[in-house]
C-alpha cells in the first residue's frame, strides 16, 4: 500500500511539473517569443509604458526562457501574479470564486447523479419499451444541446419574462440561505443536463451488460426479490464505472469545467473569472486559472486512486 | 437509439431482408464484415434518417454561396443599419431607426428569410457562412485528434516501455487540464498573437487556431481507449504470425493492428465531430474560438444573446442548427457502433 502511494505521488509530481511547463508554452512559446509581443500579451494592450517596463523586468522578458519559466513560477508558487488591466491579485480572485463555483457544482452533481441513475435503471429495467425509448431521445438530446445556449435560454424566458426565478446573480448561503437556493435552482439544472444524459446512457448500457453475469443468476435462484436482485447485486457493479466517471467529472467541473453557466448565470465563480479575462483578453487570470486548476485536478485525482487502491486490493496489486 | 427487438444472427433470418444467408428460395451470398455492417446500418432507420439529415445540413451549408447570390443578393459580412427591403407586398426596415433599434425578425422573404442580426446583416446568410465554419472546424480537429491518438496510442500499446511512458504521460498531461479551460487557454493565448513556432506560422483569427485547439484538447479521449486496444491486441497470434514473416514494426501497426481498429476510430470519430462542434460553439461564444467577423453558430449565440429580449431569433436559430446537427451525429454514432459491434448491441430481454 505504501509502495503504492509513494509511486503515485512521485508520478504526481511529474504529472505537475509537466503541466507547469505546458501551460509556460501555451502562453509564451507558442505565440511567439518576440519580446515586445510577450509583454504585451501579459500587461494587456493598453498598457502604458512604465506597466511595460516593468513587466518586462518582472517576468524577466529580456532573459532566456529557463529564467522565465522560473519567474513565472514563482509567482504562481507565492501567489503574486496580478492582472495589469484592473490590478487585481489572480489567486485572491480565484478564491473569492470558490464558494459560488462549488455551490454551483456540488448541488449540480447531487442532481445529476440522481437522474442519472434513476434514468438509466429505468431505462434498463424497461429495456425495449417505451419508457427506455423515451428516455433514450431525451438522453440523446440532452448530450447534444449546448449549455449556453440552454443556459441563455432558460434564463430570459423564466426570469425576465414570466418571474418564476430570481435573476441571475449568487447570493452566499450564510447571509440568505433561500436566496441561495433560488438562484442556484436554474444552473443546477443547466450544468446537469449533460451529465444526465452521459451518466443514464452508460448505466443502462452497464446494467445490461450485469444482468447476464453468473452471480446474478444465482442470487435469482436462491430467490431473492428482483429489486433486491437489482438494488445489491446488479446496481453495485454496474455503478463501478459511473463512480470513477464522477470523480473525474467532478473535478473538471470545480476546476473551471462550470464556466459556460457560471457566466451565463453570472455566479462570479472561478470560470466566470476566466471567461471575463478572456472577453477582455488579459492574460494573467487565464494563466492563473488555468494552472491552479489542472494543478487541483492533479492532486484530486492521485487521492482519488490512493483511496480506491486502500478499497480495493486489485488495484494496487496490478499497478 | 432504440434497440430493434430482431435477432441480429442469422438462425433466425428477418424475412424483410433480402440476401440473408437462410432466407427462403435464395442463394446464400457471401458477405464480409463491413457489408454485414452496412447491411445492419442500413437497417437502422433512425440512423439512416439522422444520416440523411446530417447530409442535408451540410449540403445547406456548402451551398452558402449560392443563397447568398441568388436569394438574399447580400454577402455574410455586410451590414445594413439604415436601409428597407420588401417583405409580403410591404416596406420593412431591416433594423428600426433609433431608438427603438429592433432588428427584423423572420419572415417569407428570400432577402432576410430568418431576419437580420444588430447590424442589419441577413441572419440566414449568416447562417449557413456560420455553419459552413462550425462543420469545418468540428470535422478537421476531429481528423487531427483521430490521427494524432491513433499514432499515439499505436506506438505507445505496440512498442510499450519508454515509448508508452511518453504516451501515456502526454495522455495524462492533457487529461488534466478542465478540457474547456484547456480550450480556452490555448484559444486566448493564440487569439492575441497567432501561433508562430518554427515552420508553423499562423495569423490572429485564422479558422486554423480554433481547430488546432479543439484537435488537441481531445486527444486522449481517443488515445487511450485506442492504446488499451493495441496492448490486448498485440499479444494475438496474427502479430506474432506477422512479426514471423519478418514484417517490420511500422506495417504490423499500420497493416495488422489498424484495420482492428477501425470500427473503434469510425464511431469514436464521429462522435468527437459532434463534441468538437460543440466545443467550438462554446470556445466561440466565449470569444476563445472562431474570431468576429468571422462568423461561426458559436459567436452568432455569443452576439444574440444580448439580444434575447427584442431579437431571440438570433439566439434561437443557431442554437437549433447546433442541436440538430449535434444530435444528428451523436444518433448517428449510436448506430454505427451498433451496426459495427453486434456483440455490443444491448440485449433485448
Amino acid at each position: 500500500m505504501l509502495r503504492f502511494a509513494v509511486r503515485r505521488l512521485i508520478n504526481m509530481a511529474f504529472v505537475l511539473a509537466a503541466i507547469s511547463v505546458v501551460t509556460f508554452l501555451i502562453f509564451y512559446v507558442f505565440p511567439g517569443t518576440n519580446t515586445d509581443a510577450q509583454v504585451e500579451r501579459i500587461a494587456g494592450r493598453s498598457s502604458n509604458e512604465a506597466t511595460r517596463a516593468q513587466v518586462k523586468r518582472d517576468y524577466g522578458f529580456d532573459k532566456p526562457l529557463s529564467v522565465q519559466y522560473s519567474r513565472l513560477m514563482e509567482k504562481f508558487a507565492d501567489g503574486s501574479l496580478i492582472s495589469y488591466s484592473n490590478q487585481t491579485n489572480v489567486r485572491d480572485e480565484i478564491a473569492r470564486g470558490i464558494p459560488a463555483t462549488a455551490s454551483l457544482v456540488i448541488g449540480a452533481a447531487v442532481i445529476w447523479t440522481f437522474f442519472g441513475v434513476l434514468f438509466g435503471v429505468l431505462s434498463a429495467v424497461h429495456a425495449g419499451g417505451w419508457p427506455d425509448r423515451l428516455l433514450t431521445a431525451l438522453s440523446m438530446i440532452g448530450i447534444s444541446l449546448p449549455v449556453f445556449w440552454v443556459g441563455a435560454l432558460l434564463l430570459y424566458y423564466l426570469t425576465d419574462r414570466i418571474q418564476l426565478f430570481p435573476p441571475g446573480g449568487y447570493v452566499k448561503l450564510t447571509e440568505d440561505p433561500w436566496g441561495w437556493f433560488t438562484h442556484l435552482i436554474l444552473p443546477w439544472f443547466t450544468l446537469s443536463i449533460l451529465f444526465i444524459g452521459f451518466y443514464s446512457r452508460l448505466l443502462r448500457s452497464n446494467i445490461l451488460d450485469t444482468i447476464d453475469e453468473d452471480y446474478v443468476r444465482t442470487a435469482r435462484a436462491k430467490g431473492l426479490s428482483e429489486r433486491r436482485v437489482l438494488v445489491r447485486h446488479v446496481l453495485r457493479n454496474a455503478l463501478i464505472p459511473i463512480v470513477t466517471l464522477f470523480g473525474l467529472d467532478f473535478g473538471a467541473a470545480i476546476g473551471g469545467g462550470a464556466i459556460l453557466t457560471e457566466s451565463i448565470f453570472n455566479l462570479q465563480g472561478v470560470g466566470q473569472y476566466a471567461a471575463q479575462s478572456v472577453g477582455s483578453l488579459d492574460l494573467p487570470p487565464v494563466m492563473g486559472t488555468t494552472l491552479y486548476a489542472a494543478a487541483f485536478i492533479v492532486l484530486l485525482s492521485a487521492l482519488v486512486d490512493i483511496v480506491y487502491a486502500y478499497l480495493d486490493p486489485r488495484i494496487r496489486l496490478n499497478a | 437509439m432504440a434497440p430493434e427487438p430482431s435477432a441480429e444472427f442469422a438462425f433466425e433470418p428477418s424475412p424483410a431482408v433480402p440476401g440473408v444467408a437462410g432466407s427462403e428460395g435464395r442463394p446464400i451470398e457471401a458477405v464480409g464484415p463491413w457489408g454485414a455492417a452496412w447491411r445492419r446500418l442500413r437497417r437502422n432507420r433512425i440512423a439512416m434518417a439522422s444520416l440523411a439529415v446530417l447530409v442535408a445540413i451540410v449540403a445547406c451549408c456548402l451551398a452558402a454561396p449560392l443563397w447568398a447570390d441568388q436569394v438574399a443578393h447580400v454577402g455574410p459580412d455586410e451590414n445594413n443599419l439604415t436601409g428597407k427591403f420588401e417583405r409580403g407586398g410591404k416596406q420593412l426596415y431591416v433594423v428600426t431607426p433609433p431608438p427603438e433599434t429592433k432588428p427584423v425578425g423572420p419572415g417569407w422573404s428570400g432577402r432576410y428569410l430568418l431576419g437580420a442580426d444588430k447590424n442589419g446583416r441577413d441572419e440566414m446568410v449568416r447562417l449557413l457562412y456560420g455553419g459552413r465554419n462550425s462543420l469545418l472546424v468540428g470535422f478537421v480537429s476531429a481528423l487531427i485528434t483521430t490521427v494524432i491518438a491513433v499514432i499515439l496510442g499505436l506506438a505507445g500499446g505496440y512498442f510499450r516501455g519508454p515509448t508508452d511512458v511518453v504516451v501515456r504521460t502526454t495522455f495524462d498531461v492533457i487529461w488534466s487540464f478542465p478540457v474547456l479551460l484547456l480550450g480556452i487557454a490555448l484559444g486566448t493565448a493564440l487569439a492575441v498573437g497567432g501561433l508562430h513556432l518554427g515552420p508553423i506560422d499562423i495569423q490572429a483569427g485564422s479558422l486554423w487556431i480554433p481547430i488546432l485547439v479543439i484537435g488537441i484538447i481531445y486527444i486522449p479521449y481517443l488515445g487511450r481507449p485506442i492504446r488499451g486496444q493495441v496492448l490486448s491486441l498485440r499479444e494475438k497470434e496474427f502479430v506474432e504470425a506477422a512479426a514471423a514473416q519478418g514484417k517490420g514494426p511500422l506495417r504490423i501497426m499500420f497493416g495488422e493492428l489498424l484495420p482492428n481498429l477501425a470500427s473503434t476510430i469510425l464511431v469514436f470519430g464521429t462522435l468527437i465531430v459532434a463534441n468538437n462542434i460543440l466545443t467550438e460553439a462554446a470556445l466561440s461564444f466565449l470569444g476563445a474560438g472562431v474570431q468576429l467577423p468571422t462568423p461561426s453558430w458559436g459567436n452568432m449565440i455569443g452576439e444574440g444573446v444580448n439580444l434575447l429580449s427584442t431579437a431571440p431569433h438570433l439566439t434561437i436559430v443557431p442554437g437549433l442548427a447546433i442541436t440538430l446537427t449535434v444530435l444528428a451525429l451523436n444518433v448517428f454514432g449510436d448506430g454505427l457502433r451498433d451496426a459495427l459491434d453486434p456483440r455490443a448491441k444491448v440485449r433485448v430481454r
